[in-house]
């Protein structure tokens, strides 16, 4: 009877996420295919997926692990860029489009994933702020080091320089990262059924970590560091498995969100990129997965939205703003949070006294 | 030669960083909370201070104190709206609020000021200081800069040290309920914290506008990012650790700029905090907390 | 590897060699925090299957010495034998996955997960589910996750919690989050069991109880117990071995009658009494 009600959370949790991703895409995918969709909402669909994936990816982080990372973006632009060059690499190998996108999320993401590997192993032994900080200090190294990167391809293969394009030592071929440029010509591989499917991987991969051994063990590492250990969990095994299933993730994301332009630079994944994956991931709850999803979605969208209203696209990112801190306000404040029962009791008081009729001496002193 | 003149720009550089780090240090050590709008208060000290220059031909020196004093408003009315109802919530709740804050200071500034740099003119009305005949021009904005960080650095200690409100706000950071019950107004004690950060903030704007003249509603971003960077550096909390921290981190960025490479200096920077921290996890001069079981 | 037998209670534990030699030994094991020694010269052995009572004054060091055998803190000085093997340089975890486990002072549950889940994480090294498993929830997930669940609720059902395995551990009442404490460390398949003030904030009829499931952990997973508890009465009634710590050093160790007599432990208690009473006279 326990596993059954333990099993069942899962599975509720499940089905609703799953759910609704598929719901929205059935509704979307047909839409965007009949060219029923506004230019803004169609340009907005795959950089949306892959936002999705990066909000999810770093739930894992900083709402199941527990651990403040302020570099993300970091490790989506080691997946874009290194999926950018694996998908030069393979444009005359692999003909197949979906093919060689799907290869190119998976080098993008397994690059990632060992940039995370190498960042997680010193950074996790530091605690709170501090490992903030060198998260944030680690995203701004790799678009610094990315800006210096010039990177082309001919006959011979791909070449690699540190100081400009004329030290390739090319033979004829094309430039594919151009330093501060970043990479340029790419051909704009992403589709949306593929963003859709990358974020039901993500949700699989992420929703069955949670609810497993390995899980449980970050999870209590997150709840009690000390008691985590006082029964033998690894602390150090756990943090970097998060972190790395978390910076693969998003390195995949990356990858695809590069796939859906024709040229991209580095200082694209600054830390205000990290900054906004990390604010969608907070107002959708701290490990909230569904909550990500839909933050992202509107959060992504409000912006845009609010360009369409005339006068309104002056003041968006106001408003947008305002919006944050006055939602941060509305959910943390405990002034806020003692209003919103007051009004619960209050709605919940005059429903009970018009259907029951005669409870009316119900006192308000809520 | 060469060098004598990185390290004063470095020293200079890192003397602005140091006024703004102490913002961040104090607001942390009083607060436990990471207020990354403060990059955007100097910002906006810097545009009140031109715009008191250039529109209403204010005395540069007068314009300073004016934006000391916007600045302080702003920032206790930042602490008071925005802070104030969050303090018994989750620190990141805080963070992500005081990005909003973040977000909101620099639209407001875009719409009122555009996106076109400004070109700040210098505060500081000396001419550059020329030794041996020549070889070394120390320009007026780097010497006062120093002169200005060590007298404030100077105050600041003896207020924490001696003042009665230094010590109300010491007892704060150190625990905030147990002031409260020792009678000390813990709200009034943060709201002064800010203040006195915020018009820092606005003098190490003027400071970095004069050094590097150009003005955006974004020119505070990178240098406080730096500025929280050097006060971890130096141990947060700490103001002596911010000052070190801040001067180390403007003398490190000068030097990797001028003999490794330019687009690199900001990744050595960092590289050298991650390496400093990993030694030293709570940096240069902070205090190591040893985690009760 | 340990044989599994079953037991009267149905709780599978390991077939205990009890004859071997002590589960625990520390050779003056020694502390200092900034140049102060907290423990110094802490000699002790504890036998198989022994109630051992660890109790003085406060800020004697009693905490100090379980998160030294524990490896929270490293010792200064001195040497540890878990099962005969030394446990220098061993992180906590490892020391636990030696066979020690600990209960806490104040409260460390996790506490925004299940009871279940709680006592699943303490199963964590004797899961078999790997990192594939895990994400996949294939390659034998479903079979380890039934075998986990099975444990854990007769585990939890020896100290009566089956019931409410569901609930969220942080939402229990005080003593139920101090059994759950316990059930967790079992759970880890400990030789030896630190229990830290386990009657702390207990009325009389719980800690009668605590005292009836204290023995009945020892007699039904066969592995010892060392306690902290100032409560004399449970101390004097279950311990075999007592040993009294006063400023971070030994002052007297042996069995619960002859910790009554002993001059230096009522000196310890009491002393500092008469010597205030000496002085209000004079």
């Amino acid at each position: 009877m326990l596993k059954y009600k333990s099993l069942s959370k899962f599975a509720r949790t499940n089905i609703t996420t799953y759910g609704i991703v598929i719901i929205a895409f059935a509704i979307l995918f047909p839409l965007q295919s009949a060219g029923m969709l506004s230019n803004s909402i169609n340009g907005q669909l795959i950089p949306i997926c892959a936002y999705i994936v990066l909000a999810i990816s770093l739930n894992l982080t900083v709402g199941v692990l527990g651990e403040l990372s302020l570099g993300h973006a970091g490790f989506m632009s080691v997946g874009a860029f290194s999926g950018v060059i694996a998908a030069a690499s393979m444009q005359d190998a692999v003909g197949f489009e979906p093919l060689r996108l799907a290869l190119t999320i998976i080098i993008g993401g397994i690059f990632a994933g060992i940039a995370g590997l190498l960042i997680g192993i010193p950074v996790l032994r530091l605690r709170g702020d501090y490992l903030a900080i060198v998260t944030l200090a680690f995203g701004e190294i790799i678009k610094n080091i990315i800006n210096c990167l010039y990177v082309g391809i001919d006959a011979g293969g791909l070449h690699f320089s540190v100081t400009d394009t004329a030290s390739l030592g090319m033979s004829g071929g094309r430039i594919i990262l151009n330093g501060p440029q970043g990479a340029v010509g790419i051909s704009k591989i992403a589709t949306f059924p593929a963003g859709f499917i990358l974020i039901l991987f993500t949700l699989f991969i992420v929703l069955n970590l949670i609810y497993s051994r390995t899980g449980r063990a970050i999870t209590a590492i997150r709840d009690n560091r000390i008691a985590a250990e006082s029964v033998g969990i690894g602390v150090t095994k756990y943090k970097l498995t998060a972190f790395i299933v978390s910076a693969a993730l998003a390195g995949m994301a990356g990858a695809l969100y590069a796939m859906n332009f024709s040229t991209i630079a580095p200082r694209k994944f600054d830390f205000n990129t990290s900054i906004l994956i990390l604010v969608f991931v907070v107002l959708g709850g701290m490990g909230n997965i569904l909550g990500s999803i839909i933050a992202t979605t509107v959060l992504y969208m409000l912006p845009e939205m609010l360009r369409d209203f005339r006068g309104f696209s002056d003041y968006r990112m106001l408003i947008y703003a305002v919006v944050l801190i006055l939602v941060m306000l509305l959910t943390n404040s405990s002034k806020a949070k003692q209003t919103a029962e007051n009004i619960k009791f209050r709605l919940k008081n005059t429903f009970t006294r018009r259907k029951g009729g005669g409870s009316g001496e119900v006192s308000e002193n809520g | 030669m060469t060098l004598v003149s990185n390290l004063i720009n470095g020293i200079s550089l890192g003397s602005v960083y140091a006024i703004i780090a102490l913002g961040y240090t104090m607001v942390y050590g009083i607060a436990k909370m990471l207020n990354f709008a403060h990059g955007d208060v100097i910002m906006v000290g810097a545009y009140i201070s031109y715009v008191s220059t250039a529109s209403l031909n204010v005395p540069p020196l007068l314009s300073v104190v004016i934006a000391m004093a916007v600045c302080t408003v702003l920032g206790i009315l930042i602490e008071g709206l925005a802070y104030r109802p969050l303090r018994k919530a989750s620190s990141l709740a805080v963070l992500i609020t005081a990005i909003g804050v973040s977000y909101l200071l620099q639209n407001a500034a875009l719409l009122i000021w555009g996106s076109t740099p400004i070109s700040f003119a210098s505060v500081v009305p000396f001419d550059s200081v020329s030794l041996f005949g020549g070889k070394l021009v120390i320009t007026a904005e780097s010497i006062v800069t120093v002169a200005v960080s060590i007298v404030i650095m100077v105050l600041l200690n003896l207020f924490t040290k001696k003042g009665k409100m230094g010590k109300a706000m010491r007892a704060v950071s150190e625990d905030k309920d147990a002031a409260q019950l020792m009678g000390i107004n813990t709200n009034a004690t943060i709201s002064m914290t800010f203040a006195i950060g915020s018009a820092l903030a606005a003098v190490a704007g003027v400071l970095l506008c004069s050094a590097y003249p150009m003005l955006t509603p974004t020119t505070g971003s990178m240098p406080g990012i730096k500025a929280f960077t050097a006060a971890v550096f130096g141990g947060i909390g700490s103001i002596p650790g911010a000052m070190l921290g801040g001067i180390m981190l403007g003398v490190i960025e000068i030097f990797a700029t001028s003999y490794i490479s330019s687009e690199l200096s900001n990744a050595i920077l960092f590289a050298i905090l991650i390496i400093v921290l990993l030694v030293k996890p709570t940096g240069l001069l902070g205090k190591a907390v040893k985690e009760k079981v | 590897m340990d044989k599994m037998v079953p037991y009267p209670s149905g709780a599978i534990v390991p077939e205990r060699d009890l004859n071997k030699t002590p589960i625990l030994e520390t050779h003056h094991l020694g502390i200092d925090f900034g140049g102060l020694t907290a423990v110094d010269d802490f000699s002790l052995t504890v036998g198989r299957t022994e109630i051992c009572g660890l109790i003085g004054p406060n800020g004697a060091g009693k905490t100090t010495v379980f998160n030294m055998l524990t490896n929270v803190y490293q010792p200064t000085r001195g040497t540890i034998l878990l099962d005969g093997r030394s446990t220098a340089g061993k992180t906590t975890a490892q020391v636990n996955r030696m066979g020690i486990a600990r209960t806490f002072q104040n409260i460390r549950l996790f506490s925004n997960m299940s009871v279940l889940d709680n006592v699943k994480v303490g199963l964590h090294n004797s899961i078999k589910e790997g990192f594939f498993a895990s994400v996949t929830h294939a390659f034998g997930f479903r079979k380890a996750e039934k075998i986990a669940d099975g444990r854990a609720l007769e585990l939890l059902d020896f100290f009566s919690m089956a019931d409410i395995a569901g609930a969220k551990a942080g939402s229990l009442p005080y003593g139920a989050q101090r059994r759950l404490e316990i059930v967790r460390a079992l759970a880890t398949n400990p030789g030896i069991i630190l229990l830290d003030e386990p009657a702390a904030g207990m009325n009389p009829s719980e800690t009668a109880e605590l005292m009836e499931n204290i023995r009945r952990i020892r007699d039904t997973f066969q592995i010892s117990v060392m306690l902290i508890e100032h409560d004399m009465n449970l101390v004097m009634n279950i311990c075999e071995g007592i040993c009294v710590l006063d400023h971070g050093k030994i002052i007297a160790k042996g069995t619960p009658e002859e910790i009554k007599s002993d001059p230096a432990v009522i000196e310890a208690y009491l002393g500092k009494k008469k010597e205030a009473d000496g002085n209000a006279e004079g």
